[in-house]
């Protein structure tokens, strides 16, 4: 059946995430190839038309770029693109949604700091 | 883009009843069509019709460009799995295929056989004395190794388990990957499907109702959960598509992107907000409560 996916958003940009994470974590060094349209389609079991959408996407933002008749491949520098983005992302998605949880059960931002300090 | 199907206002009326009401759509060559909706929508009915085994009552029809009424051209180039195939009841699992191989010109016969292994088919049993899941099988194995132009699947899967739906979900997109091919594959099991269709078309009581790339759909829809008062209060001026109370606890399914502002707005009132998948807003869409309070197109 594929790997599970969330089908409340739309699965290309699913995809992408996904091997945007894998770049991340360094499983997709820069310059090497991707798997096929056809492979990502069979490993989730989505459809071909779909996966290519997502990665078409990441090939206009320029992380990943394509060599005639070879495949899709990491361009350099894609990592640390990637690792930017991620970080302006990282307020909005948890600091925000963090603090609005905090001040619903009362835990001052000081209090908040200190489990912040103490966990790390 | 080619159209291997153009229906425009295409109608079918059974006496006082009209099961398919002006309905107009194109199928494109080469993706994975979804056709849902609810048991009575009309969905068969226009499969019947692609297939010219009926004959609408107005509207327009082109299949592979021309009229599919007796026309053999047409005609060989698709193949239709029906929800309950009938055989010969002579027949062995061998004679269907055997007689597939002569109305198919792109039967694939070692295929054919590597599918009789995924299932498990006992080849040289007899049609009737097969299980409703193994009948199911055979349709399928029809449906992929005919590899035809525009192959059609209404509900295939009677009585066959999770692994061989499994199965079949898997054998179809990578069969597809190496043959591209029109599928139109008609089913309830919205959840199962959904990420292998590329394009999604929704018929309600004889009408169109969606007719939208399956991605489109995915968080079309979400629902806010939260104090009644203030779900009141956010849902004003917006499609609420289903409703739900427990206490003084409301949750409200919204019909259109979640905007910025709107995620904020729920966001400082306290209210939580949950997507939804494809199958529940179907279900919501198509359920009768839901189409009196919203108008989708």
């Amino acid at each position: 059946m594929g790997i599970m996916m969330d089908d409340s958003r739309p699965i290309f940009v699913q995809i992408a995430e996904r091997i945007e994470d894998d770049i991340i974590a360094g499983g997709l060094p820069e310059e090497t190839q991707v798997p096929s349209t056809n492979q990502f389609a069979a490993f989730y079991g989505i459809n071909p038309a779909t996966a290519a959408k997502g990665v078409n996407l990441l090939v206009d933002e320029e992380i990943l770029y394509k060599k005639r008749g070879i495949g899709m491949f990491v361009a350099t520098g894609a990592k640390e693109r990637l690792m930017e983005k991620r970080k302006e992302q990282f307020y909005e998605q948890y600091v925000v949604t963090m603090i609005q949880e905090a001040e619903k059960l009362g835990i001052s931002i000081d209090l908040l700091t200190d489990m912040i300090r103490k966990k790390g | 883009m080619t159209a291997i199907v153009e229906a425009k206002r295409l109608t079918k009326v059974y006496g006082q009843h009209t099961a398919v009401d002006q309905v107009s759509f194109q199928i494109e060559e080469n993706k994975i069509y979804g056709l849902l909706g609810r048991n009575g929508a009309g969905k068969t009915t226009v499969m019947h019709m692609i297939t010219a085994q009926l004959f609408q009552t107005s509207g327009e029809l082109r299949v592979f460009g021309a009229e599919p009424f007796e026309n053999n051209e047409v005609l060989r180039q698709i193949c239709f799995i029906k929800e309950s195939q009938k055989y010969p009841d002579s027949f062995g699992v061998n004679d269907v295929l055997e007689t597939a191989a002569l109305f198919f010109p792109n039967w694939d016969r070692a295929y054919a056989n590597e599918l009789v292994q995924a299932f498990k088919l006992p080849v040289k049993r007899r049609i009737k004395k097969l299980s409703r899941g193994m009948l199911s099988a055979v349709g399928i194995i029809v449906g992929l190794a005919s590899r035809a132009p525009l192959t059609i699947f209404d509900e295939p899967y009677l009585g066959l388990d999770a692994v061989a739906r499994s199965i079949f979900y898997d054998k179809l997109m990578e069969d597809y990957a190496e043959h591209p091919r029109t599928v139109i594959l008609s089913t309830h099991l919205i959840d199962e499907v959904s990420r292998l269709l590329e394009h999604i078309l929704v018929i309600d009581e004889g009408k169109l109702l969606l007719n939208e790339e399956a991605d489109a759909l995915r968080g079309r829809a979400y629902t806010v959960t939260g104090s009644a008062a203030r779900i009141d209060s956010f849902i004003a001026g917006k499609k609420v598509i289903n409703s739900e109370m427990l206490g003084n606890f409301r949750s409200a399914t919204i019909y259109g992107s979640l905007l910025a502002s709107d995620q904020k707005s729920a966001e400082a009132a306290g209210l939580d907000i949950a997507p939804v998948t494809i199958q529940q807003l179907i279900v919501y869409l198509t359920s009768g409560s839901a189409r009196k309070e919203a108008t989708v197109r």
